[in-house]
């Protein structure tokens, strides 16, 4: 082996033990730097005659260059494996469980849920939101609703009264959402269609009663609107809220003071599965809302001659129709903020209802 | 109201099976709460107890064998365990067998083993089969009763009850009668009540009556002497008895049957317990009356009474007296058959908390034509169960009877149902329901029955011609649509609650919806509790106050949650406080509470960190989420120190919007109002006002401001400032923000600290400030100069230095 060869193995065996990037560098400079030893056989080169030349010109570059790529390959390996190295020391246990994000953690109450479903069903319909104060006269809840002072009816309604003022009168909590009705007429005129979604209260507690509790009501008042109209109106409700194909629907005749003609509406479901209504099958009937053709006498005490404009009107338990699309076995749970409830019967705050996403997940 | 299927064929034929006439009934307005078909006597036989031996384990019980006839047990003796003393060899009675289901006992029999006996079976007492309280001993049935046969049968006890909700508009349907008219009418068969014969009676009345009360419409009474006074027949006793009332006496029963079968009240006075004449007058305050339900009432001037010389005898309209009533030595009895204003029956009855069958009848509008009919089939039924001999009737203060017309324009019914209804068969129908109709040509002249009073308009018998027509005919029809897409619905109040609500829920908060009724306590306690807002009949004294504040209501709904284990949770509530009894009073809220360390980015322990306890931060927080939700200017905000007093008066603050307008408060809440709604631990608590943030300017158009992005590099600087205790961050900040508006584009706090090298009551704010140029890259020399114009007036504003 010639002296050249030697070298080249001694080096490449030198560089490839090499363990840090800066003994590689100590090599290179000792061999390749400027005063190295590499370097100094190559200056030689001029030196030598040509035919010596020829001779050692191709060796010594060639050693050059095997030493050069030597180097470079090292230094990659020492690079990869440092990476390697420092990738190990960084590895962390991802089976660690994260935190969950609020979003996910937040709850909307089921009564606020359905409320924006009633909205955007009834909106779809033309219909805007009316609101009304849960604290009302006597004239607003009952009078103008044409409850006759002392009659009978006012009684169906188990009212809270307020501590009577100094004149001796005494405000109640409205045991119905239909004040609202006459607040409407009074201010607006027609065609009027509204839904009032709101807070009602009477004196009873058990479990399908609570003495606060949630109604929606509908008006509708123009020249035209009647029982077929309102048939419809509701049907489409029923649909479009329990999300069903179709819904059959049973109208019998009934009494409310602030109707007339009044019905009562059953909806034909399935409920021969413990906890579980189903609608659009079965053959049981379930109450579910009352309604009828606003009373002359209300359309009188909201400022409209009845035989100029007629109107129909309904009324139905948010609660009560909450309980059952999503099955709550009982309606005082609705008001006992217990955080498992919530949890369980709520919705994501980002599941918003809309009827081009539908009502529900 | 209820009936049995048979009573109700005693006036009206018809060939429908009880299904259709339970669906007819509560298709014209009659609904049918529900049928009880009795099918649950159908299992018992009658059958013989062969022989009686002493059980020999027990000395009050007897082994018997029992003979049902050649249908059970194939006609083999059954061994029967009895405890009835009355239980003999011989005797006939009742036989429940294994898996059939005894009403009165609620439970189904099985074959039992009694102190080491079998037995196969049960001999029926009569409260066990639900037929009386009779329970001393087995039904103990005649001889000649046929063993093997259905008890149901023998007893005819198999008569399905139906009972209607009736409402307030069908006063014709509180008797047997009148629902069998109203059948009729819908086409369900023919009316077949028997009429009702005038009895003249012989000799006056010897009581006289003066009628001084004007809730009297009329007063009629009747003296049946020699009568006498008894059990009534078993056919009565059984329709009383499946309708849940008590038979009396024969007097009594006729009366309650009257009452039922007619529609009538009556009431009946032992004559011989009656002195002097009767006066129909108002109570007198301090008057009282022992009452036929034992319960002694007090009177007043608002309750119309019938006394006699001794006293108050009966309650006018609604209850008669223990003292005057008719018992079995009866001989003398006066009947009565009076009409009495409903409104006045209505008031006194709920003024006195007394309900019974006549109050129910009499307040809906008893038909003013069946006073005198009334006394005649009350007279017939006392003659024809008691005997006796009647007087002649008084009839005292008979209004004459006043009916109504009404104008009916045939169109009414299109108009409001879109039924289609000829004129005739609108005649038709409401002719079948005792409306006389006098055809007008396009409409009629309809004169309403004495028996509908609750009928006073053209929609009142539209409703008439409609339920008997058949609601289900109506098609529906879609709404006419409005012509156009809908703009929005939503007013912006109510967009801002929902805006709010999805807020707060996605900051991790659940949402509760608590009763707007709070303990007195703790609405004073938040600045309520005044007498307009309290209930004079709350449900119970803890919810007597309309809610101040949503706060107290969150805290104890925290504090139950705690209770049950769940300690740190995050709620909030979107709804109304009163701050008033009137309709501006009621204001919008969003309210929230995080309880323990139910902070934004959840409750607990973690690897990653633990989760602090809550604090006024996290509250302030979550008001500043639901405000910028709900569209209040948020980078415009001032805050107020301290908050309402139920909060730390150190850790709280009051976000305003100018020097009046409070837009939300937040803090930690104060550890006294803790302590008074019996909760403890961190409580971070706000509300935020929305119906005080300002409405948003329309705007013109819905484009967006132009967007200037610069070219030029953004810089930070850090500047920390050293100034007294008291003065407070925001004030830097803003300082800082106006030191020069162009340049300065954001200011952060990155660091406070107090003590130390400060010296006592003095603090260091540090601030990063992004300085953001527009038109040229900033020089040093510009950069000089805005840090001047930051520390110049960060020192003028707040009297600090600058650290160096």
């Amino acid at each position: 082996m010639s002296e050249t060869e030697t070298l080249k193995a001694e080096l490449i065996e030198r560089i490839e033990a090499a363990e840090t990037e800066a003994a590689l560098e100590e090599i290179r400079i000792a061999e390749l730097g400027k005063k190295g030893r590499i370097s100094d056989l190559l200056k030689g080169l001029g030196k030598m005659s040509p035919d010596e030349r020829r001779e050692a010109g191709p060796r010594l570059n060639g050693l050059r260059d095997a030493v050069q790529t030597a180097i470079s390959a090292r230094r990659e390996a020492l690079a990869n494996a440092a990476i390697e190295a420092r990738l190990k020391a960084e590895t962390v246990d991802v089976t660690l469980p994260v935190r969950s994000s609020p979003a996910s953690r937040g709850r909307i109450h089921p009564i606020s849920q359905v409320i924006d479903e009633i909205t955007a069903i009834f909106a779809d319909m033309g219909f805007s939101i009316a609101e009304g104060p849960d604290i009302e006269t006597d004239y607003y809840n009952f009078t103008a609703l044409n409850f006759p002072e002392g009659h009978p009816a006012r009684e169906m309604h188990d009212t809270f009264f307020l501590q009577p003022d100094a004149k001796g009168e005494r405000k109640v909590l409205r045991t119905h959402t239909s004040p609202v009705q006459i607040r409407t007429m009074e201010s607006q005129t027609p065609p009027i269609r509204i839904v009032i979604p709101g807070k009602t209260y009477r004196q009873d507690s058990d479990a399908t009663h609570s003495p606060m509790f949630h109604q929606v009501e509908g008006l509708v008042v123009d020249k035209t609107a009647n029982i077929a109209h309102m048939k419809w109106v509701l049907s489409e409700f029923c649909r479009a809220f329990f999300e069903v194909d179709s819904v059959t629907m049973r109208f019998r005749p009934s009494f409310f003071p602030f109707t007339e003609p009044s019905m009562e509406v059953d909806i034909q479901c399935d409920r021969s599965k413990p906890g579980e209504v189903r609608f659009g099958e079965g053959t049981d009937w379930m109450e579910i809302l009352g309604c009828g053709m606003v009373h002359p006498n209300v359309l009188r005490a909201g400022g409209l001659d009845p035989d100029v404009y007629q109107g129909f009107a309904w009324g139905m338990g948010i609660d009560r129709i909450a309980m059952l699309k999503y099955g709550m076995p009982d309606l005082r749970a609705f008001f006992d903020a217990d955080i498992r409830w919530v949890e369980h019967y709520g919705f994501r705050p980002l599941d918003v209802p809309t009827l081009f996403g539908g009502l529900s997940q | 109201m209820k009936f049995t299927l048979s009573w109700l064929k005693d006036h009206l034929e018809t060939d429908a099976s009880l299904e259709e006439i339970v669906e007819r009934l509560t298709s014209i307005g009659l609904e049918v709460e529900s049928v009880d078909d009795r099918t649950v006597f159908a299992p018992f036989r009658i059958a013989k107890v062969l022989s009686a031996e002493r059980h020999p384990d027990a000395d009050k019980l007897q082994v018997l064998s029992v003979d049902a006839g050649p249908e059970v047990n194939g006609g083999k003796p059954l061994q029967v365990v009895c405890g009835a003393p009355n239980a003999r060899a011989g005797m006939i009675g009742v036989l429940g067998q294994p898996g059939d289901y005894v009403p009165g006992l609620d439970t189904t029999l099985g074959v039992g083993k009694i102190r080491g006996v079998e037995s196969f079976g049960m001999m029926c007492s009569e409260r066990e089969l639900e037929l009386s309280d009779a329970h001393e001993g087995i039904i103990d049935l005649p001889a000649d009763a046929p063993v093997g046969e259905r008890f149901a049968d023998y007893a005819d006890l198999i008569d399905p009850v139906i009972e209607i909700n009736l409402t307030p508009n069908h006063p014709e349907a509180t008797g047997v009668a009148g629902i069998a008219f109203d059948l009729a009418a819908s086409g369900l068969g023919k009316v077949k009540t028997p009429a009702i014969d005038r009895i003249e009676g012989k000799g006056p009345c010897p009581v006289a009556v003066r009628v001084e009360s004007p809730v009297c419409l009329g007063f009629g009474l009747r003296l049946v002497s020699g009568v006498s006074n008894g059990p009534s027949p078993d056919w009565m006793q059984k329709r009383l008895k499946a309708i849940g009332l008590r038979p009396i006496n024969a007097l009594v029963d006729i009366t309650n049957y009257v009452t039922f079968d007619r529609g009538r009240p009556l009431h009946v006075f032992d004559a011989d317990k009656v002195s002097g004449s009767l006066v129909v007058r108002q109570g007198k305050d301090g008057e009282e009356i022992l009452g036929l339900d034992g319960r002694v009432h007090a009177l007043s001037d608002a309750i119309c009474v019938i006394a006699d010389d001794k006293g108050v005898e009966s309650i006018g309209g609604i209850m008669g007296g223990e003292v005057s009533g008719c018992d079995e030595t009866t001989t003398n009895v006066l009947i009565e058959s009076a009409l009495w204003d409903a409104l006045s029956i209505a008031k006194a009855g709920r003024s006195l908390g007394i309900v019974t069958d006549a109050r129910y009848r009499f307040e809906r509008g008893v038909d003013p034509a069946s006073l005198e009919p009334g006394l005649d089939i009350a007279t017939r039924m006392v003659l024809d169960l008691c005997g006796g001999e009647p007087s002649e009737r008084i009839l005292e203060a008979v209004k004459p009877i006043e009916r109504k017309v009404v104008e009916f324009p045939y169109s009414e019914v299109k108009r409001l149902t879109s039924l289609e209804v000829e004129k005739e068969r609108q005649l038709d129908l409401l002719r079948a329901l005792g409306f006389e109709a006098v055809d007008q040509g396009g409409h009629a002249s309809v004169t309403v029955p004495s028996w509908r009073p609750d009928v006073d308009g053209k929609a009142d018998l539209v409703e008439e011609v409609m339920r008997l027509s058949g609601v289900d005919t109506i098609e529906p029809q879609p709404l006419p649509t409005m012509g156009a897409v809908n703009g929005r619905i939503l007013t912006t109040p109510q967009i801002r609650d929902r805006a709010a609500r999805r807020a707060l829920a996605a900051r991790g908060m659940a949402e509760a919806v608590t009763y707007t009724f709070i303990p007195h306590e703790h609405a004073a306690a938040f600045g309520g509790g005044g007498d307009n807002l309290r209930l004079e009949n709350p449900i119970a004294a803890d919810m007597s106050d309309m809610r101040p504040s949503l706060i107290p209501g969150l805290v104890s709904a925290l504090a139950r949650n705690a209770a049950r284990g769940y300690g740190d949770v995050a709620m909030f509530e979107v709804a109304a406080i009163y701050q008033g009894d009137g309709p501006e009073d009621q204001k919008r809220v969003a309210g929230g509470v995080r309880r323990g360390t139910a902070g934004l980015e959840g409750p607990g322990r973690n690897w990653s960190g633990n989760a602090q306890p809550v604090g006024v931060f996290d509250a302030k927080a979550d008001a500043i989420a639901a405000l910028e939700a709900a569209g209040a200017p948020v980078d415009r905000l001032m805050i107020e120190t301290p908050a309402s007093e139920w909060y730390h008066p150190g850790r709280s603050g009051r976000i305003k919007l100018g020097p009046k307008v409070v837009l939300a408060e937040f803090g930690e809440l104060h550890p006294k109002i803790l302590k008074a709604l019996d909760a403890s631990g961190p409580h971070a608590a706000f509300e935020v006002f929305l119906d005080a943030i300002p409405e948003p300017k329309r705007k013109a158009t819905r484009t967006k401001p132009v967007l200037a992005i610069s070219p030029f590099q953004p810089l930070r600087r850090d500047f920390a400032f050293v100034v007294e205790d008291g003065i407070e961050a925001l004030k830097l900040i803003r300082a800082a923000e106006g030191a020069d508006k162009k340049l300065v584009k954001e200011v952060r706090v990155f660091d406070v600290f107090a003590g130390g090298a400060l010296g006592e009551g003095r603090k260091s704010v540090a601030l990063e400030v992004l300085l953001a140029p527009s038109e040229r890259t900033l020089t040093e020399e510009d950069l000089e100069a805005v840090s001047a114009k930051v520390v110049a007036a960060v020192e003028k504003a707040t009297g600090g230095t600058l650290r160096s």
